[in-house]
């Protein structure tokens, strides 16, 4: 959807078209199975909340933003600008990492473990999957406040790597490709798990679709 | 001597149903809990520090005073401990809350304009901080009032910080989402209102005085110096 309120300003202003920038609008996605398919591993209240909730306000007031973002362009406002970036970044990383959270889960019927190139380079850096999932679990519990534990590609090493992040950091700032992203911000599990992270990071692991994690690393492979 | 894990003035329930019991109760013996013996475990290490007191190893966040080793530690379970005494006790009955008074009330009105202005700016500064951490009612050491948002267990008594205005705490609210989740879900802006009701503006009080004077209280009592 382009902002045609952009393009109507620039004429008005006599700005040249290329001069002007339209802005098209991120979307919440659909959730690729019902908010209950994942229980009893994540709850369906929590998956409500989560999507049509969380992930809606960051595509909300990522919008916003850039909208906010264009009109001071339009103005100069450099001041403003520069206000802006937090709620950016913040908002537009919330949505960027919630899109691919949404993938990276099947409801536990339709699991399956890695297979073919994953399953080779999980085993290669961690022996066996189990010892995978428990470095990965031990390292996103320790996260402090709010944020995401990371498996990623990365395409000049050719190996995978564990990274966590803050806040709504995107895993694109450390220059890996997301594969597999665990939200460990409260919200994600609080309602089901209270304070007992670690239990939400052991049962989540029953939910994991692999199988869009090996698309992904197919994909950063190209 | 270890640091312990300090009793609530009030019933879990007492604070319903602006905050409710079961937050209460989780907030207070598990997360509270958690942070008391990650921070005993890490002195354990250093023993020398278990004396020094919390308030001032809160000011020795990012310092050299704290060993390398037990920075982080001390940053997040030294802050977490410091930040929820205070804050069970900045907190009351519903129907002990009769608003500021007396010199809080004039500075607020002083350095806001208005009780209801320094509210504003205090549910904006809560509603604003993105992901966890806390707001704060603070007095610098000119005795002039100002707001703050500080990110996780950091707080205003760990001057050292870059990013941190040093003030003496007066009113802090909790907006990590286990704080307020069970009850308000993504709504924290509800939350942050309804703190308004269970406010212990005496608490607050007894902190703007020793906030003047430079001191900082815990257990009614002034921190002992490092």
């Amino acid at each position: 959807m382009i902002f045609a309120r952009a393009a109507a300003a620039a004429r008005e202003s006599g700005l040249a078209p290329a001069m002007t920038r339209a802005f098209t609008s991120v979307k919440l996605p659909d959730l690729p199975y019902h908010p209950g398919a994942l229980e009893p591993y994540i709850s369906g209240a929590i998956m409500e909340l989560h999507h049509g909730k969380h992930h809606a306000a960051y595509v909300a007031n990522f919008n916003k933003a850039m909208e906010q973002q264009l009109e001071a362009e339009h103005k100069n406002d450099v001041a403003k600008i520069i206000a802006l970036q937090s709620a950016i970044k913040f908002n537009g990383g919330g949505h960027v990492n919630h899109d691919i959270f949404w993938t990276n889960l099947i409801p536990h019927k339709d699991y399956e473990p890695p297979s073919g190139e994953l399953k080779t380079l999980i085993e290669a850096q961690w022996k066996s999957l189990d010892n995978f999932q428990s470095v990965f679990s031990a390292q996103t519990a320790a996260v402090q406040g709010s944020g995401w534990g990371w498996l990623g590609y990365n395409k000049a090493s050719g190996k995978l790597e564990i990274q966590t992040l803050s806040n709504q950091d995107p895993l694109s700032v450390t220059g890996l490709v997301p594969l597999l992203g665990i939200d460990v911000w409260e919200h994600a599990y609080y309602l089901q798990y209270k304070n007992v992270r670690p239990d939400y990071l052991k049962a989540i692991w029953n939910v994991v679709n692999w199988k869009n994690v090996g698309e992904r690393l197919e994909a950063a492979k190209k | 001597m270890a640091f312990s894990l300090p009793s609530l003035p009030y019933d879990y329930a007492a604070l319903e149903p602006h905050v409710d019991a079961t937050t209460m109760n989780i907030h207070h013996t598990k997360h509270h809990q958690t942070y008391v013996n990650n921070l005993n475990a890490a002195l354990d290490k250093f023993p020398e520090l278990k004396s020094v007191g919390i308030v001032d190893l809160n000011k020795a966040v990012n310092t050299d005073k704290i060993p390398a080793d037990i920075k982080t530690v001390v940053r997040n379970n030294g802050g977490g401990h410091y930040n929820h005494s205070f804050f069970w006790k900045i907190m009351t009955n519903p129907s002990n809350t009769n608003g500021p008074m007396g010199d809080l009330k004039a500075a607020i009105e002083a350095d806001f304009g208005s009780v209801d202005e320094m509210k504003t700016k205090f549910n904006a500064a809560a509603a604003g901080r993105f992901g966890s951490g806390w707001a704060w009612l603070g007095v610098d050491e000119a005795g002039k009032l100002h707001i703050e948002s500080t990110p996780n267990q950091d707080n205003p008594l760990m001057s050292h910080l870059p990013d941190t205005k040093p003030l003496f705490p007066v009113l802090g609210l909790d907006v990590w989402e286990h704080a307020y989740y069970l009850k308000y879900q993504n709504r924290r802006p509800e939350y942050i209102a309804a703190f308004w009701n269970v406010v212990n503006w005496e608490q607050a009080a007894e902190n703007f005085k020793a906030g003047k004077e430079h001191k900082v209280l815990l257990d009614g009592a002034p921190a002992p110096k490092m």
